[in-house]
């Protein structure tokens, strides 16, 4: 088995697996219905890509593991998505804040995926980067709106982008697996986009009337499984019937 | 405008009826009596509440589905009810009412919506049972209603009931695949089952005799056949599916009537029908509560939405100047 490629999937999947979850938790709860059609529609997204990547990983696996047991049934601590995408929906300002810092992300990081030694991810990142252009113009919207929109709004998304700022410098972080993956032309280098990032976040923010951040304190752990105490509670929702009623097939 | 005379309005009345009985659509602009207005007002508004709210019995488990596979399928079927009940509000609109007064009357009790969503979801069994009851009930409700005299009433039900019969099929195979499962997966089926038969059958409405608005609504096609009618069709249609997968409906007067060439059933509990429609289910009050704390919750993203607009508004005449 490749361990490293087996690793450098999981560790994007898993992004999008959470923050996937994360987002359908708001479906019928959204602040009007155009928005919750719009939020489940990119919870859809990212479990269609999760399912491209896990399917593939499992693939690489070569065991029994289906693309279901590598969602459901790994222990906490096997879980390498980055701290941003956990973090809960606290009101619909968090919601966007999550997704924008995630989505500027996501998109630059597709764009370089598309140009991997590995057929199978480049694929993947070309038909995920359609969604994700998509992703990136809802949460910019919305951070716009939010940001220049009336006085309790802009506090309330300043209060989301001061809280969740400390998450993004993680993005950056590179695992051995990722090292490994980007020496053989397969992964991306994540510590070049970090500049460019950034640059756009920062403009993004300063045409919605928000400030940015000063803190230069970041967190990191997620992707070496390290996460907030918000992601046990999220497993055990995603994993409940798996667990409940095992080696069972829905 | 000119006050119209008993006689004119009896006039435009006739004219109106004979459209609707030469079956040709009744437009928004189109002259309609203020009856036909507030009846489909009415019904449609319901129809679009019974929608969202019928988004929260089933978005209980999409952080629980089992599979991936299950879980696209549940998100994307929430979504389409979503869906449904925006295009069912818009056409609402049409007759003179905005979106928000809708919301109003749902909100503090005034409007209702389908009395099923006020029973819980609590195994995942239940979303296959949904799927395949309660959105076979509805089916069998609507489908009449792609032909109804009202053209934006018409036309989004032909949408709906597109997506509503591969909602049912989508949950008939949850059923079937519970049904060939293990012992414990099979429990799952047939206790939800168990729960979800009888008030599925209560989904087609009070008997004949009990219903006040049916005469009118077949007049406008808002009706095609009466509440009985649609409920023997659905037992019809309905048992054979569970013998199919070894289920059993909890019915022990259900019987196979070869003289009527239909299944005799047994008698409908109405006092549980009556306490739910009157706001007393199991889950009146938790849903009233999920929509309106959505609704309140989010009306400083509305309001920042609204001033957001505005603010480009102004900004794009300054620059004109």
């Amino acid at each position: 088995m490749k361990e490293n490629l087996y690793k450098y999937i999981l560790g994007i999947a898993d992004n999008s697996l959470i923050l996937g979850q994360r987002m359908g938790e708001l479906c019928g709860h959204g602040p009007s219905l155009e928005t919750d059609i719009a939020c489940t529609n990119i919870s859809l997204d990212l479990f269609g890509q999760v399912r491209s990547y896990f399917q593939y990983a499992a693939k690489i696996a070569g065991d029994k593991r289906t693309e279901d047991d590598i969602a459901m049934l790994r222990k906490e601590r096997e879980y390498k998505n980055v701290l941003l995408v956990e973090q809960p929906n606290t009101n619909f300002a968090y919601t966007i804040g999550r997704q924008f810092l995630f989505d500027v992300y996501h998109l630059a990081f597709l764009t370089e995926l598309q140009k991997s030694n590995d057929f199978t991810l480049s694929a993947i990142a070309k038909k995920c980067i359609k969604e994700v252009s998509y992703h990136v113009r809802f949460s910019t919207d919305w951070v716009k709106r939010l940001g220049d929109g009336t006085s309790e709004s802009n506090e309330k998304m300043q209060e989301a982008i001061n809280d969740l700022w400390t998450y993004t410098d993680e993005l950056f972080h590179q695992t051995e697996a990722d090292k490994a993956m980007v020496s053989e032309s397969i992964g991306v280098d994540v510590i070049k986009l970090k500049e460019a990032y950034y640059k756009r976040v920062n403009d993004l923010l300063e045409e919605a009337t928000l400030e940015i951040p000063e803190s230069k304190w970041f967190q990191k752990g997620g992707k070496e499984g390290v996460h907030t105490e918000h992601l046990g509670y999220l497993l055990s929702d995603l994993q409940y019937m798996q667990r409940a009623y095992p080696n069972m097939e829905w | 405008m000119r006050q119209m005379s008993e006689e004119q309005i009896k006039n435009l009345e006739n004219q109106f009826e004979a459209r609707i009985a030469r079956d040709e659509k009744i437009e928004p602009k189109d002259w309609m009596p203020e009856k036909y207005r507030k009846t489909h007002i009415r019904q449609m508004s319901q129809h679009a509440h019974s929608e969202i709210v019928g988004m929260l019995p089933e978005g209980n488990w999409i952080s629980r589905a089992p599979t991936l596979r299950r879980k696209v399928a549940l998100l994307a079927k929430v979504q389409d009810e979503a869906g449904h009940g925006l295009y069912l509000y818009s056409a609402t609109e049409t007759l003179g009412i905005s979106r928000e007064e809708m919301y109003e009357q749902l909100h503090t009790g005034k409007a209702k919506y389908s009395s099923i969503f006020n029973y819980p979801t609590i195994t995942w069994a239940d979303m296959g049972a949904i799927g395949w009851l309660v959105d076979g009930a509805a089916i069998i409700n609507q489908v009449p209603l792609c032909n109804t005299s009202y053209g934006p009433y018409a036309r989004a039900m032909v949408r709906v009931c597109k997506e509503e019969s591969f909602h049912q099929r989508q949950g008939y195979e949850i059923m079937i695949k519970l049904a060939n499962g293990t012992p414990e997966q099979k429990d799952l089926a047939q206790d939800a089952l168990n729960r979800w038969w009888w008030p599925s059958l209560m989904m087609l409405g009070p008997k004949d005799a009990e219903s006040i608005h049916t005469e009118q609504s077949m007049k406008w096609k808002l009706k095609r056949k009466s509440n009985d009618d649609l409920r023997q069709q659905f037992i019809d249609q309905t048992v054979p599916q569970a013998k199919l997968i070894g289920l059993t409906i909890p019915d022990s007067d259900l019987k196979w009537n070869e003289e009527r060439g239909s299944y005799d059933f047994g008698e409908i509990n109405w006092d549980e029908f009556w306490q739910v429609v009157k706001g007393h289910g199991p889950c009146n009050k938790e849903r009233m509560k999920a929509r309106v704390g959505a609704w309140e919750e989010g009306k400083w993203v509305r309001d920042a939405a609204m001033e957001h607009a505005e603010k480009k508004q102004i900004r794009k005449q300054k620059q004109a100047i």
